[in-house]
């Protein structure tokens, strides 16, 4: 009973969510066939589709969104590989912390956008400049709620450790580490959002290869059902991969109070 | 077995100081159950801290079977008053209760009989698979408790344990530590506001005055055995020590200048 009743409620906010992707969906094919808004920019909905699938049988396709996905991985492993053990480092001495927080309070700050002349002097118009990008980006949310996440943990779990003679190195990846990667796993979340924005971005404006040239491409074409179809095809991926990270954190984190009786 | 010689401890430094312990000075016998009680904010934490090792005393010592008391001794387990917190919420109770058996240098299967034991001990049997957050208060501090006494300690020291549980899981739990110091024959250092809970669970009872905080009064509790949470309460004898430790407190109080 009581598992019907929930099926039937589940199945209920399923149906919601669509009725209203087809509401919108279906207001934009009207208004682009209406002419209400001009077809030449914004063509109908149905004609987006058909141009994605049409891309879907591309080899050129597939290559763009294997180079996008290519800079995101690079940028937010890369970026994590370093974030974690800095903020790990920064966020077990108080010194450390206080020597560092000027430069990261500076840093931080920084459009990556703005380091697009750099990247390209220093690497050109390739992979390594949309990995830099990401990196850069990428790092910072990862590295401050790491920091807070090591800063965070509660004193009377510390004590506890202490009180049961935990060694320091014991209390540090037993109490505080754990306890630090709910945090985390947010940070990598916003970073790997960040990490497809920057991917995205540099193929647009260095020409990267990826699918964020073929954008350009698409619009120096005249294709703009092709470009309305890319740029869904990137929404779907950062939906794609942020429902990943969810999906993840439910598992890991089933003990957290934001995930209970989530899974 | 424990003393504590002359202990005093201010917070902060410069201005901004909190002397929260004046000079405090008491012993517990091997195998007692010695219950401190005072007003909220008197420095009951901070002696048992100290006692434990976790903080250093500004001036003064505590000293465990002659030696004074650096950081944790192996001896000593610890029950804070905040059981949620003290309890790791992304372990199970049973790898809780482990968490600190890692330095025993145990065998596998004496870890689990060790763990087991516990749990049983403190009735959660059906439990020790569960997360703390899936147990009610009453039953995390009972996985608190179990820990400690998985631990082995010949010290079991308590900070208001009981101070936020329901009145009756608070008698249950009462009657559990009383049960458990006599199985486990563990010295208890029992800390409490409650002048009731200190007269009905301790052999001698030290009574804390109003900060800056002494000891007021040493009391020896001469209750029959085994206590009952209804026959040792209606006792003449228990009346009468809890009013004499009401009035000490208070006295204390009424001879402080008003501020
Ligand atoms: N870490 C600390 N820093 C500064 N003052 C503290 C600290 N811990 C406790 N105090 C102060 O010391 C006094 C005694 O506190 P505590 O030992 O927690 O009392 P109790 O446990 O009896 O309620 C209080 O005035 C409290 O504000
Ligand atoms: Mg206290």
């Amino acid at each position: 009973m009581a598992h019907a009743l929930r099926t039937r409620r589940g199945l209920g906010r399923w149906a919601q969510t669509w009725a209203g992707v087809a509401t919108v969906l279906v207001l934009a094919e009207l208004a682009s066939r209406t002419g209400l808004l001009p077809q030449r920019y914004f063509p109908p909905v149905t004609e987006m589709f058909t141009a994605l699938f049409a891309a879907l049988g591309e080899p050129w396709f597939w290559l763009a969104t294997g180079q996008t996905l290519q800079g995101w991985v690079l940028g937010l492993g890369i970026a994590a590989l370093l974030a974690v053990p800095a903020g790990m480092l920064l966020g077990t001495s108080v010194v450390r912390y206080r020597a560092f927080r000027a430069v990261i309070e500076f840093l931080r700050p920084i459009p990556s956008v703005a380091l697009v002349p750099l990247a390209i002097l220093v690497y050109g118009a390739g992979l390594e400049s949309k990995v830099f990008l990401a990196v850069f980006a990428a790092f910072w949310p990862l590295l401050i709620q790491t920091l807070y996440g090591m800063q965070d943990v509660d004193p009377v779990a510390v004590d506890t450790a202490r009180a049961f003679r935990l060694t320091r190195a014991e209390r540090i990846t037993r109490v505080v580490l754990p306890g630090a990667v709910p945090y985390v796993a947010t940070g990598l979340r916003i970073s790997s959002s960040v990490a497809l924005i920057l991917a995205v971005t540099a193929e647009l404006v260095i020409g990267s290869p990826g699918l964020g040239r073929e954008i350009n491409a698409a619009r120096v074409g005249g294709a703009a059902d092709l470009l309305y179809a890319l740029i869904i095809v990137t929404g779907l991926i950062g939906w794609g991969l942020n429902s990943m990270f969810a999906a993840a954190e439910r598992r890991v984190l089933h003990w957290h109070p934001s995930q209970r009786g989530a899974r | 077995m424990l003393e504590v010689n002359g202990l005093s401890k201010t917070y902060g430094e410069g201005e901004r100081t909190t002397r929260a312990l004046a000079e405090l000075s008491f012993t517990v016998a091997e195998g007692e159950f010695v219950c401190v009680v005072g007003p909220s904010g008197c420095g009951k934490t901070t002696l048992l801290r100290c006692m434990a090792g976790l903080l250093p005393p500004t001036s003064g010592s505590v000293s465990l079977r002659g030696h004074v008391v650096a950081g944790p001794p192996e001896q000593v387990g610890f029950v804070f008053q905040e059981y949620s917190r003290s309890l790791m919420p992304w372990l199970s109770v049973r790898d809780n209760i482990a968490l600190p058996l890692r330095h025993k240098r145990l065998g596998k299967a004496e870890r689990t009989r060790l763990v087991e034991e516990a749990v049983e001990s403190v009735g959660l049997t059906g439990f020790i698979d569960h997360f703390p957050w899936e147990l009610s208060g009453g039953m995390q501090q009972r996985v608190a408790i179990a820990r400690a006494l998985a631990y082995e300690p010949e010290i079991l020291l308590m900070d208001e344990p009981f101070a936020s549980v329901d009145a009756q899981t608070r008698a249950d739990l009462e009657d559990l530590v009383l049960r458990v110091r006599k199985d486990y024959g563990v010295t208890v250092v029992f800390v409490t506001h409650d002048i009731d809970e200190a007269v009905y669970l301790g052999d001698r009872v030290v009574v804390l005055t109003q900060p800056p905080t002494t000891v007021q009064e040493v009391l020896a509790v001469n209750l029959p055995e085994p206590r009952d949470q209804v026959e040792t309460k209606e006792l003449p004898e228990f009346a009468h020590l809890r009013a004499h430790v009401f009035r000490a407190i208070k006295r204390r109080q009424e001879l402080r200048p008003a501020t």
